[in-house]
């Protein structure tokens, strides 16, 4: 059974179709890359699957149960947590936390034991000795760590990271994918929005192309850069 | 995360200063002393103190609401004069024990507490605070076509109700004073207790998950969904528990005062004003403002008791000028100077990793 399954899922804002009969699945364990160019309806995609926005029609599946009514909270205590575009850190709490709420309420481990648990994921995201700093005085680079940081520590078994890697230098770039990996590993599942190709394709095992709204092409990475429709429309090249 | 090989190291995540620790005796020194004080005081100071500690309950009620919730309210005139009432029907028609009465007035203003929620927690914002007002003044209208409690004018207590409140008898008899002082303070005994438990509930509930659930919603509301903090559910936790405390604190002030008067127990200055006032010039979204903010308020008061009107304006006039000059008020100013916190909510991670040592800062 499919971790995630999306069946014919739309969504418009009054004549703009955001997304446009969209279906695929998403394997256990499996990690998927979805490229496209701006306004395709990549973030929407994203905020259709947690349930910060609702489907007008289709039925999206997590783990085999329907969950296209839930709302957000019903839907991280089950196991999605999701990473925001521009980050959203609760500014006014330390980085410890922000992970500490994260994980007493979007996990389901006792609040007495996720202060060590917390101070694991800073470790391995590279944020333990900014533990005690306010969130709101974290730069680019902490912040998306942070925005990762604080997904896993809802202890998801689905993460959404929504181009989590932009605006990173290469070397920072390159530490955050090896902390995606670190993630993969364990056997968490993934989808990735992505406009760095290389950081992307490090990681994922497909990749899905949106095109205003729609699915124009899922399959393995090479083929899908091969594909015509894929040159012409995200490339941008006159084939 | 699992997988990283080094051992693991101690963390620690804690919330004690040694502040807090010097403040949580000084603590239990004042209440003790607080609670002797009906052994030596006058009547008119256990009055004053009793004034004192159930503004300090309104206020820390509202600074929870505001402070940490966002939710702006200027109609918590509805909960004291719905718990008031309340208490007066329980006391006048049902021939209840005043103390009974009190808390039937709690959980009244609890039970007014539901149905306002479902119409206000559909507004935002500056709506959200109008619609509490709305509500506030038609609680208030209703309550003046009660005809057996006075409808517009108002009533008083059944003579002798107080006099045989439960422990008012006891009191008289232990410290040989009359029952009208007697009264007094039993009336003050329970502000104390009420004045207490308020303060340590809220702490307590800053403390727990839920208090980091509040700051995360006040802080990026879309983003706490996402990591599975309800926002509708902690807020409306939130509203219940303060219309509770509120209800119970217009019950007993209006015990104490013996006559109650849709006007007077629903009144805008009296139990929203002041309220917002003292949490205002104390410092909003901190437990020990309305501490600092409750004994200025009653300092000024007395000071100008004497120029009418004039009250109004400088207290108008000082609330206007510490909003603009110091934002976070008196203790506020003095927090963010000295790093000094007796109530300390922030949560400290402590221990080494790599031979780096993660040490706890004192403000943040």
């Amino acid at each position: 059974m499919p971790i995630l399954a999306l069946d014919t899922v739309s969504k418009s804002f009054g004549a703009l179709k955001v997304a446009d009969q969209v279906s695929f699945a998403l394997e256990k364990g499996e990690a998927l890359g979805v490229i496209g160019p701006n306004g395709a309806g990549k973030s929407t995609l994203f905020n259709l699957i947690t349930g910060n926005f609702h489907a007008d029609s289709g039925t999206i599946a997590f783990d085999g149960a329907d969950i296209t009514r839930q709302a957000p909270m019903a839907r991280c205590l089950a196991g999605i947590g999701r990473t925001f575009q521009i980050p959203q850190p609760f500014e006014k709490l330390t980085v410890l936390e922000n992970l500490l709420v994260a994980a007493a309420f979007g996990s389901r481990r006792a609040e007495s034991d996720v202060g060590g648990y917390c101070a694991d994921i800073l470790v391995a995201t590279g944020l333990i000795g900014r533990a005690n700093q306010l969130a709101g005085s974290l730069g680019l680079l902490q912040r998306k760590r942070l925005e990762l940081a604080r997904a896993l520590a809802t202890d998801p078994r689905l993460l959404l990271l929504d181009e989590i890697a932009g605006g990173l230098t290469e070397g920072e770039c390159y530490e955050l994918v090896e902390t995606i990996r670190a993630v993969h590993r364990r056997g968490v599942s993934i989808i990735w929005v992505e406009h760095v190709l290389h950081a992307l394709t490090s990681v994922v095992d497909r990749l899905l192309v949106l095109h205003f709204g729609k699915v124009i092409g899922i399959g393995q990475p090479g083929d899908i850069m091969e594909s015509r429709a894929v040159r012409e429309i995200y490339l941008g090249i006159e084939v | 995360m699992n997988d990283h090989t080094l051992p693991s190291p101690a963390w620690t995540v804690s919330m004690r200063t040694r502040a807090s620790s010097v403040s949580a005796a000084v603590a239990l020194v004042v209440v003790a002393l607080a609670f002797a004080v009906p052994f030596f005081a006058t009547r008119a100071v256990l009055q004053d103190l009793f004034f004192i500690l159930t503004m300090l309950v309104l206020a820390q009620g509202w600074n929870l609401l505001a402070g940490y919730a966002g939710l702006v309210s200027v109609g918590q005139q509805a909960f004291v004069g719905f718990g008031a009432y309340a208490m007066f029907a329980a006391v006048s028609l049902l021939g209840l024990d005043p103390l009974a009465g009190i808390l039937i007035g709690g959980l009244a203003a609890a039970a007014l507490a539901v149905p306002t929620a479902f119409f206000v927690f559909r507004l935002e914002g500056a709506y959200f605070a109008v619609g509490t007002w709305v509500i506030a003044e038609v609680v208030r209208l209703s309550l003046a076509q009660w005809k057996a409690l006075g409808g517009g004018t108002g009533t008083s207590l059944p003579s002798g109700a107080t006099r045989d409140m439960a422990g008012v008898r006891l009191v008289a008899d232990w410290l040989g004073v009359r029952a009208a002082q007697a009264t007094d303070i039993v009336c003050y005994w329970l502000a104390l207790l009420l004045a207490v438990a308020t303060v340590g509930l809220i702490y307590g509930l800053l403390r727990s998950r839920h208090g980091l659930g509040l700051a995360a919603v006040r802080d990026n509301r879309e983003a706490a969904r996402s990591i599975g903090v309800d926002p509708l559910r902690i807020k409306s936790f939130v509203y219940l528990v303060v219309a509770l405390v509120t209800g119970l604190t217009g019950a007993l002030i209006y015990v104490q005062k013996a006559r109650i008067s849709p006007d007077a127990a629903f009144s805008v200055p009296d139990w929203t004003a002041y309220v917002i006032f003292i949490v205002v010039i104390g410092g909003i979204g901190t437990i020990e403002g309305p501490i600092v903010g409750v004994v200025v308020f009653f300092v000024l008061r007395n000071l100008l008791a004497d120029y009418g009107s004039w009250y109004l304006l400088i207290l108008g006039l000082i609330g206007i000028v510490i909003m603009l000059f110091a934002p976070s008020g008196l203790w506020g100013l003095f927090a963010n100077r000295t790093g000094i916190q007796l109530f300390p909510v922030r949560r400290i991670l402590t221990g080494t990793h790599n031979a780096q040592t993660i040490k706890g800062v004192p403000h943040g």
